[in-house]
C-alpha cells in the first residue's frame, strides 16, 4: 500500500527549503523501504508553514508543517508506523485555523494535488464553469459576470462585466483575451500562487471568457521573473489542449480557443495594461493614451479583454455556481472574496482569502500575528509601492474597495506589507520617488522627470532634513504628478509619499537650520 | 503679378489632424459653441475656434500621442484632467480650456521641462521660434524651483554628421515627434526612443549617427521638432528668416508645395507647405535640402556666343546674343530650308514658358520641330491614354491611394523616385491595403519597414507586355471580368476584338512564362488579387514606358483598368509617375512636332485654324521632326539649328556618341540653361537660364495639379527663361508683347479647353487646380472619367506580345536595366552642386553575386560594361535586389556614360527609347573606358574655354 506524500515545488516553499526537503525525503524513504508517491503540489499559501509536508492518511489530509531535511528520518518513521507524534505534526490540514478561518473560493484546489493533473482539476470540480458557459448565450455568460459584481482584481477594480460587455459589443473579425500576469507590486505573489498551484484555473476562466466576448485567441503575459509559473502554464495548456478543452471545437461546441504563454522582460509599466499591450506587439513598452479603451481597440488593435489572473480565475466559479453565488460573499460594491498577500515584517505571512468586509486589522493581527521582529507595527503599506502608508491608528478599517479608498488608502492587487517601529518614513517616501523613477516608461513628463525630481528632493530631506519650502515643492510635484500623469504609474507615486508625510510627520521634521517661513 | 511677400511665420498648427468625413458634432469650449466632424479632437475643436490650448507633443500632421501633458483641460462631468489632444469631441461636451487649477498644473509641467533644458535662449538658433518658448511662456512659468544642480541631459553631445541638419539632444524634450514623423510621415522608421524613463533619448540606432543610419534625410523631423534640437544647418548659420514666397518643387513630378523662407535675396530654408495638396507639409530631400544649386558658383550668369565650339566664348550683352542667335537661324533655314531648324523646350522650366517656346517655333521658325524631354521618358503615357482613355494624363490625385485596397506599382521605384508620394502608398500598405510589385529588381516597397508586398513578379526586362496579357488573360479566363463596367463604358467591337486576341492560350499564364520569368501560380494571383480586392490601382514608372514596347504596356495597363471596372472613383485608376517637375506641362502646352497644346493633331485644321486666328500668322500643317529624328536629320545634313531649353541632351538621351556628333555637325546650337551641361559644350550661344526661385509661372505635376511658381529671387542672369524666350522670338521677328506670366496663362486658358477656367486669381484663392478646370468643373477635376471617358467610351486595344530586338547574346549575355536614386536627380545637373553628393558621389553598378562571382568581380571593382553601341565603365556594387542576368545602374554623372552603352531601340510608336534593356556584358578592368576619358578632357577643355572667355 503505497502513500501519497506533498511536498511544494512552489517558489516560495522552494526558498524555505522545500527542494532539499523533497530531495531528502526521497533518498530516505528508498532507504527505510517505505513504498510512496511524491505529488510536488503547489503551495496552499501559508508560509509559515513551509515547507509543508502532507501525507494522505486514513483520517484524512495530514501534515508536517516547517520541516527541515533534519527532519526528515523522523517523519518517515511516523508514516511508516502510522503513528504521528511527531512535533511538527499539525495535523488534518482542514482543521488548520490559519487554513480554515479563510474562505477559499478561488484558492480552494492549491495545493490540493499536483498542478498539472487535469483529471484532479476536474474531480475537485474544475471545467464544470466552462461546461455550463458552452450552454449559454454570450450575453447570458456576461449578465452572469455582471451579476456576480466581479471586479478586476489586477487593482484598477473596474468591474468586469461592464468591460466584457464592451468588447462583446464591439465586432470585429478577431477579438483577444490577455492575462496580464505581470504581477509586479512588491509584496504580492497571489497570481504567482495560483498560476504555480492551480494553472487549469486560469485556462477555464480565459477560455470562458473567449466564449463569452467572440475571442478566439488568449495571450497570458506572464513576468520574466516567474519561471515555474511558465513551467506549469505551458503543461497545462499542452494537457488541456491534448484533451479537447483548447483548440477547435472545445468540448465538441461550436467555439475555439488558442492560447499561449508570451514571456515579460523586466519591467513593472509593463503591467499597465496598454504597456502590456504594446509589449504583447513586439514594441517598446510604453503606455497608450487612452481613448481608445482597449476593449475596443487593444491587441493589434483589436478589442481586447485584458484582465488580472485572479479575475479570470474568479470566472470559472462564477459561472460553476452561479454569479449569485458570489456576489453573497462581501459588502457593498466590493463582491465576492480577495486573496491578501501578507508580507514584510509579519510573523506569518502568506495567502489570506477573505470576503470583503473583513477587518483589516484581524488580518494583520490574527492571521500575521504581528511582527516577526516582535516590535510594535508603525505603518502597513496596502496594494502595493504605490499604495498609501497607514499608521496603526489607521488600521480599523474594513476590506473593501472604497472604504479604504475614504481611509485615504487602495486595496489595489490585495498586497499588504508590514512594518515595525524602526521605519523611517523619509526613506519610504524616497523609495517611492525612486522606485517610479526606475520604472517609468519614459512617455510622460510629470513621471519622467517628475520621479527624479521627487527623489531628488527627498535624497535632500533623507540626508538634512526637510525644510519647509521642501515640502511644498514635494506637495506641488505630488499634485502635479497625480493630475497630470498619463497613468497610474506616475498618477498614484503621490499616493505613498502624501500619505508619509502625513500620518508620519515627525519623521520629515524641519531641521531648525534650515527652516524658512512658508509663504 | 509681383509675387506676394508674406512675412515669415511658423504655418498654422491644429494639433492633431484634420478629420475629413463624418458627422458633424457640436460641443461648447470656453462658451463658444463649436461643430466639428465626429472624430476631432477636443484640441482641434478649441483651435478651430480660435482657441489656443498649450501644447508641446502635439502636431497637426501626427497622431495624437498624449505624453507633454501640457494640454490638459476641464470637461463637465469628467474625473480628472484629460488631454485635450487624445480626447474625441462628443456631443453637448463642455470643455474649459483655462483655469486656476489647469494653470497650476501646466506650470508644474513645464517647471519640470525646463528643470532639465538649457537656458542658452537668447543665442539658440531658434530663439524665437520655439514652441517650448512659447509655450513656458504662455503657461506663464515664472520659476524652476528645482534649481539647476539636479540629473540633467544638458551635455550631451551634438550630432552634426548630415550636411543639412544638426541634432543637438541637449535641448531634446523627448516629445517623440520626429520619432512619430519618421513613422508616420516618411515611413522610413529611422528613429526610435532609446532607453527608459529619464534616460529616453531620441536615437538612429545603437551606434550610428545620422549620416550612417537608414534615415533618408526627408526632414520631416527636422519640420516636426518643436524645438532647437533638430534645426537645419541654414538656419543655424543664418537666423530665422524673416519673409516667404509660396512655391512649388522644381525636382520630380510630385510637385511638392513649399515655402521659400528667406533673408533679403537669400533662400534659407525650404519648408514644406503644409496646403500643399501634393505633398500636405511633407518633402524629401532634395526639395528639402538641396536648393542650393541655385546659388552654387557654377551658375552661368552671362550670354556668351561663339562661332564654332574649339573656340572660346565670348561674353556678350543679352541683345547682341540674342540677335546673333536670331541671325544664324535665319541664315540656316535660308540656307537649308524652313524646318532645318527647330527647339526643345523644357520639362524643368514652368508652363508659360514652354508655351512661349512652341508658339516660337510654330509661328517664328514656321514648322512643328519641337519636341520635350517627355519623348524620352513618357510619351508612351501620351500615346497609349490617348488611345484608349482619351487623355493622355493620369486618372487620380496622389490622395486617392489613401482609398486603394490593392495597389499595383509597376516598372516604378516611389520610394526613390517619388518619395513623398512613396510614403502616402506606404501609410496605406501600413493600414493593410495589398501590394503588388513587377519589376525585375527588388525595390524597397517589396520589403520595407512594416511594408511588404503581398507579390513580387520580377519580370524578365523587355517581358511587360506578355505579363500583362498573362494577367489579362487570368482575369477573363477565371470570370473575374466587370461585365457590367465594359458594357456600359467600352466600345463594344474594339473589346470582342481585344477579348477574342487574350482568350489565346499563348497569353495563358503558363505559355508566358517562358518570356516573363514569372512563375504561372504568381501570375494568376496576382491577377485575383486586382480584380477581386476592393479598389486596385496601378502606379507605373518608366520601367513600363522606356521599351520598344512602351505604349503597348501602356495600353495594356488601360485594358486591365477597364476589364475590372477600376477607372472614375478615388481609390483605383491608372497612375503614370511622372517623372519631371512640369513633364506634364510641357506636354500640355504642346511640345509635341505632331500636336498642338491640348493634345490636338496638328493636321487637324479646325484646331489649327483657331490657333491661326489667334496667333495671326499661318501654321504648318505637317508634323515636325521628334527628338531622334533632329539628331539623324543632322548627322544626314536636314538639320542645323537647335534652341535647346532646360535639357541635356548629351547626357540624358540615348547612344551618347550618336548625339555628340549630330550636336557636332549643328551650325547653330542655342543652349539655354544654369549651368554649363554636357550640351552646351557643343554650343555656339549660351543664354543663362533662371532657377525656379527666379521667376513667376507655373507647373503641373503628375496629379494634372497646376500650382504656382513664385519668384523669390532676381533672376542671375537678369532674365526669367521667359523673358529670353520673348527675346529671341521678336530677335526673330515676332510681334509679341508679354508683361507677365499671368498674361502668357490667360493666352494658355484661351486656346487650350482643358485650362479654359485657369487664371492665376483662382490659382491664388484655391491654391493650386487640377485640369480639366473648365465651367463644367470650374475649381478644377481630381478624378477623371467620373461618367465617361475623354473620347467617349473607353477602347480596348489588342496589344500583341512582340520582344525587343535587343536579345541577350553570347557576347552579351547580360541585360542592363536602369533607374534613379533617392539623393540625385537625373542628369545630376542640380544636386551635385549640393550636398547630395555626401549620398551618392558616384554612379555604381549593382550586379547580382552570382553573376560577379563567375566573372571574377568583387565589391568596389572597375567593371567594364560593354554593350553593341559602345561601352563604359563603373564600380561594382554586390546586390540581391537584382535577379542574376540583370544589372542596373543610375546615371545622375556625366562620366559614368551609362547611355554611351544603351541603344537607339525605341517605342514603336512614340520614338520613347529602350533605355531598359539593353544587352551587356561586364568584366573587371583596370581603368576608366576610352570614351570616358575623351569625356573627362573634354569636359577639360571646355570649362577652360569658358574661364577664358572674352568680354566682347
Amino acid at each position: 500500500m503505497s502513500l501519497r506524500v506533498y511536498i511544494a515545488r512552489d517558489t516560495t516553499a522552494v526558498a524555505v527549503g522545500a527542494e532539499r526537503v523533497a530531495q531528502r525525503f526521497e533518498v530516505e524513504a528508498t532507504q527505510a523501504e517505505l513504498s510512496y508517491e511524491l505529488v510536488r503540489n503547489g503551495s496552499r499559501g501559508a508560509f509559515g508553514l513551509e515547507p509543508l509536508l502532507e501525507v494522505d492518511s486514513a483520517r484524512g489530509r495530514v501534515g508536517f508543517a516547517a520541516v527541515t531535511p533534519e527532519d526528515i528520518p523522523e517523519v518517515i518513521r511516523c508514516l511508516k508506523e502510522g503513528v504521528f507524534d511527531h512535533p511538527k505534526y499539525v495535523g488534518l490540514i482542514t482543521e488548520i485555523p490559519w487554513l480554515s478561518n479563510q474562505t477559499r473560493v478561488t484558492f480552494k484546489r492549491c495545493g490540493e494535488g499536483a498542478p498539472t493533473d487535469l483529471k484532479n482539476y476536474q474531480r475537485l470540480g474544475g471545467y464544470e464553469g466552462l461546461k455550463n458557459a458552452l450552454g449559454l448565450s454570450s450575453q447570458a455568460i456576461v449578465d452572469e459576470i455582471k451579476a456576480s459584481g466581479l471586479r478586476g482584481r489586477g487593482g484598477a477594480a473596474f468591474p468586469t462585466g461592464i468591460k466584457w460587455q464592451t468588447v462583446l459589443d464591439t465586432d470585429s473579425d478577431q477579438k483577444y483575451i490577455v492575462c496580464n500576469a505581470d504581477e509586479g507590486d512588491s509584496g504580492t505573489f497571489a497570481d504567482r500562487l495560483l498560476m504555480e498551484g492551480d494553472p487549469y484555473q486560469l485556462i477555464e476562466g480565459m477560455t470562458i471568457a473567449g466564449v463569452a466576448v467572440g475571442a478566439t485567441q488568449g495571450y497570458i503575459y506572464l513576468r520574466s521573473e516567474y519561471p515555474r509559473a511558465q513551467q506549469m502554464l505551458e503543461q497545462a495548456i499542452d494537457a488541456a489542449h491534448a484533451a479537447g478543452l483548447l483548440g477547435q471545437n472545445i468540448l465538441e461546441s461550436t467555439c475555439s480557443f488558442d492560447l499561449e504563454v508570451r514571456m515579460g522582460a523586466g519591467s513593472y509599466i509593463c503591467g499597465e495594461e496598454t504597456a502590456l499591450l504594446n509589449s504583447l506587439e513586439g514594441k517598446r513598452g510604453v503606455v497608450r493614451a487612452k481613448p481608445p479603451l482597449p476593449a475596443i481597440e487593444g491587441l493589434f488593435g483589436q478589442p481586447t479583454v485584458v484582465n488580472n489572473v485572479l479575475t479570470l480565475a474568479s470566472v470559472t466559479a462564477i459561472l460553476a455556481d452561479g454569479g449569485a453565488d458570489y456576489a453573497h460573499y462581501g459588502v457593498n460594491r466590493s463582491k465576492g472574496t480577495i486573496p491578501l498577500q501578507l508580507a514584510g515584517n509579519v510573523k506569518n505571512g502568506g495567502l489570506i482569502e477573505v470576503p470583503f468586509g473583513a477587518s483589516l486589522r484581524s488580518v494583520i493581527d490574527e492571521w500575521g500575528g504581528g511582527t516577526r521582529s516582535g516590535r510594535p507595527v508603525r505603518a502597513v503599506q496596502i496594494g502595493g509601492p504605490l499604495g498609501a502608508y497607514l499608521s496603526n491608528e489607521q488600521l480599523d478599517v474594513t476590506v473593501d474597495y472604497e472604504a479604504l479608498a475614504a481611509a485615504g488608502g487602495m486595496l489595489g492587487h490585495g498586497g499588504i506589507v508590514v512594518f515595525d517601529d524602526t521605519v523611517d518614513m523619509a526613506k519610504q517616501a524616497h523609495f517611492a520617488m525612486d522606485f517610479c523613477a526606475k520604472e517609468s516608461c519614459g512617455k510622460c513628463t510629470p513621471c519622467r522627470i517628475g520621479a527624479v525630481r521627487g527623489r531628488e528632493v527627498l535624497d535632500r530631506v533623507c540626508e538634512s532634513g526637510a525644510t519647509e519650502d521642501d515640502l511644498i515643492l514635494l506637495m506641488d510635484l505630488c499634485d502635479t504628478m497625480e493630475q497630470a500623469s498619463l497613468c497610474a504609474m506616475g498618477g498614484l507615486t503621490p499616493l505613498p509619499v502624501k500619505s508619509a508625510v502625513n500620518n508620519f510627520p515627525e519623521d520629515f521634521d524641519v531641521a531648525p537650520e534650515n527652516s524658512e517661513v512658508a509663504v | 503679378m509681383n509675387s506676394m511677400v508674406e512675412f515669415y511665420q511658423p504655418q498654422p498648427d491644429f494639433g492633431t489632424p484634420a478629420v475629413n468625413a463624418g458627422e458633424a458634432v457640436s460641443l461648447t469650449i470656453d462658451g463658444r459653441v463649436v461643430s466639428v466632424p465626429q472624430g476631432t479632437s477636443v484640441m482641434r475643436a478649441a483651435f478651430e475656434a480660435g482657441i489656443k490650448v498649450p501644447k508641446l507633443c502635439a502636431t497637426d500632421s501626427l497622431e495624437a500621442f498624449g505624453s507633454c501633458r501640457v494640454c490638459l483641460v476641464h470637461i463637465e462631468g469628467r474625473r480628472g484632467y484629460p488631454s485635450s489632444c487624445t480626447t474625441p469631441v462628443e456631443a453637448g461636451m463642455t470643455v474649459t480650456t483655462q483655469s486656476d487649477q489647469l494653470a497650476k498644473i501646466r506650470r508644474g509641467v513645464m517647471e519640470l521641462y525646463i528643470s532639465d533644458h538649457p537656458l542658452d535662449c537668447l543665442t539658440c538658433p531658434t530663439n524665437g521660434d520655439c514652441e517650448l518658448q512659447s509655450t513656458a511662456g504662455e503657461v506663464g512659468l515664472r520659476d524652476v524651483r528645482y534649481g539647476f544642480a539636479g540629473e540633467n541631459h544638458t551635455q550631451l553631445e551634438k550630432d552634426e554628421s548630415s550636411p543639412y541638419f544638426t541634432f543637438d539632444s541637449s535641448k531634446c524634450i523627448a516629445c517623440s515627434r520626429c520619432v512619430r514623423a519618421c513613422e508616420e510621415t516618411q515611413g522610413t522608421f529611422a528613429l526610435t526612443i532609446s532607453g527608459r524613463g529619464f534616460d529616453s533619448r531620441v536615437s538612429v540606432g545603437p551606434e550610428a549617427n545620422f549620416l550612417e543610419s537608414d534615415c533618408v534625410s526627408c526632414g520631416a523631423c527636422v519640420a516636426a521638432c518643436p524645438t532647437a534640437t533638430l534645426t537645419e544647418n541654414s538656419i543655424i548659420e543664418k537666423g530665422i528668416p524673416e519673409h516667404s514666397v509660396t512655391t512649388t518643387c522644381a525636382y520630380c513630378g510630385v510637385g511638392c508645395g513649399f515655402k521659400a523662407e528667406m533673408r533679403g535675396q537669400e533662400v534659407v530654408r525650404m519648408t514644406p507647405w503644409k496646403d500643399g495638396k501634393a505633398n500636405e507639409g511633407h518633402a524629401c530631400v532634395k526639395g528639402r535640402f538641396a536648393f542650393g544649386y541655385s546659388t552654387h558658383k557654377d551658375r552661368m550668369t552671362e550670354p556668351m556666343i561663339r562661332d564654332s565650339i574649339d573656340q572660346p566664348w565670348k561674353k556678350v550683352s543679352w541683345d547682341e546674343a540674342l540677335t546673333y542667335a536670331a541671325t544664324r537661324l535665319r541664315q540656316i533655314q535660308e540656307k537649308f530650308g524652313q524646318k532645318s531648324i527647330g527647339a526643345i523646350s523644357s520639362s524643368r522650366c514652368t508652363n508659360e514658358e514652354v508655351w512661349l517656346v512652341q508658339k516660337m517655333v510654330r509661328t517664328g521658325f514656321g514648322n512643328n520641330n519641337i519636341d520635350t524631354c517627355a519623348r524620352v521618358c513618357h510619351s508612351p503615357t501620351g500615346y497609349g491614354l490617348k488611345q484608349t482613355l482619351g487623355e493622355s494624363a493620369g486618372t487620380q490625385d496622389f490622395a486617392s491611394v489613401a482609398d486603394a485596397d490593392v495597389i499595383v506599382v509597376m516598372g516604378a521605384n516611389p520610394t526613390e523616385a517619388h518619395p513623398v508620394f512613396g510614403s502616402r502608398l506606404k501609410r496605406r500598405l501600413r493600414e493593410g491595403a495589398h501590394l503588388i510589385v513587377i519589376d525585375p529588381r527588388r525595390i524597397e516597397l517589396v520589403g520595407a519597414p512594416h511594408v511588404k508586398s503581398d507579390l513580387h513578379l520580377p519580370v524578365q526586362p523587355g517581358a511587360n507586355v506578355a505579363l500583362l496579357n498573362a494577367i489579362a488573360h487570368t482575369v477573363v479566363d477565371e470570370g473575374l471580368m466587370d461585365a457590367d463596367f465594359v458594357k456600359a463604358r467600352c466600345e463594344e467591337m474594339a473589346f470582342q476584338r481585344w477579348l477574342s486576341f487574350i482568350q489565346q492560350p499563348e497569353n495563358a499564364p503558363e505559355a508566358s512564362e517562358a518570356y516573363t520569368g514569372v512563375h504561372a501560380d504568381d501570375v494568376r494571383k496576382a491577377a485575383r488579387l486586382y480584380a477581386t480586392g476592393g479598389n486596385a490601382a496601378i502606379y507605373y514608372g518608366l520601367g513600363v514606358t522606356e521599351h520598344s514596347q512602351g505604349s503597348t504596356t501602356v495600353m495594356a495597363i488601360a485594358n486591365l483598368a477597364m476589364l475590372t471596372g477600376n477607372i472614375g472613383r478615388r481609390g483605383v485608376g491608372v497612375n503614370p509617375l511622372r517623372g519631371q517637375n512640369n513633364v506634364q506641362g510641357s506636354c500640355d502646352m504642346g511640345s509635341f512636332p505632331h500636336e498642338l497644346p491640348g493634345y490636338r493633331p496638328v493636321s487637324d485644321d479646325t484646331v489649327r485654324e483657331s490657333f491661326e486666328g489667334a496667333w495671326g500668322v499661318k501654321l504648318d500643317a505637317e508634323p515636325g521632326h521628334r527628338i531622334p529624328n533632329m539628331f539623324d536629320e543632322a548627322l544626314s545634313g536636314g538639320f542645323k539649328g537647335l534652341y535647346c531649353q532646360g535639357e541635356d541632351i548629351a547626357q540624358s538621351d540615348p547612344n551618347t556618341r550618336h548625339v555628340e556628333a549630330a550636336l557636332e555637325s549643328m551650325e547653330c546650337l542655342i543652349v539655354q540653361d544654369i549651368f554649363l551641361n554636357e550640351t552646351a559644350k557643343f554650343a555656339h550661344v549660351f543664354l543663362p537660364g533662371s532657377s525656379f526661385l527666379e521667376k513667376d509661372g507655373t507647373f503641373t505635376n503628375a496629379e494634372r495639379r497646376i500650382s504656382r511658381v513664385r519668384k523669390a529671387m532676381e533672376p542671375l542672369g537678369g532674365k526669367a527663361d521667359w523673358e529670353a524666350t520673348l527675346g529671341l522670338a521678336q530677335a526673330l521677328g515676332c510681334d509679341w508683347d508679354y508683361e507677365s506670366p499671368e498674361q502668357i496663362m490667360a493666352e494658355i486658358a484661351a486656346l487650350t479647353p482643358t485650362f479654359a477656367g485657369v487664371t492665376y486669381e483662382k490659382l491664388e484663392r484655391l491654391g493650386s487646380v487640377q485640369w480639366p478646370c473648365v465651367d463644367a468643373a470650374s475649381e478644377g477635376t481630381p478624378t477623371m472619367h467620373e461618367t465617361s471617358f475623354t473620347r467617349g467610351l473607353g477602347q480596348f486595344v489588342v496589344t500583341e506580345y512582340v520582344p525587343t530586338a535587343e536579345r541577350c547574346t553570347r557576347r552579351f549575355p547580360l541585360i542592363m536595366t536602369t533607374g534613379r536614386i533617392l539623393s540625385q536627380y537625373n542628369v545630376g545637373a542640380q544636386t551635385r552642386r549640393t550636398e547630395n553628393s555626401t549620398w551618392h558621389a558616384e554612379d555604381v553598378l549593382e550586379i547580382h553575386p552570382e553573376d560577379a562571382e563567375s566573372r571574377g568581380i568583387t565589391e568596389g571593382d572597375w567593371v567594364g560594361i560593354a554593350s553593341r553601341i559602345g561601352d563604359t565603365v563603373l564600380r561594382a556594387r554586390l546586390s540581391n535586389r537584382v535577379r542574376p542576368g540583370v544589372v542596373y545602374t543610375t546615371f545622375h554623372h556625366p562620366v559614368s556614360g551609362a547611355n554611351v552603352i544603351t541603344t537607339d531601340n525605341s517605342d514603336w510608336a512614340t520614338n520613347c527609347p529602350e533605355y531598359k534593356v539593353t544587352a551587356v556584358e561586364a568584366m573587371r578592368v583596370s581603368q576608366p573606358s576610352e570614351w570616358q576619358a575623351r569625356q573627362q578632357s573634354f569636359d577639360k577643355k571646355q570649362k577652360q574655354l569658358v574661364e577664358e572667355a572674352v568680354v566682347g
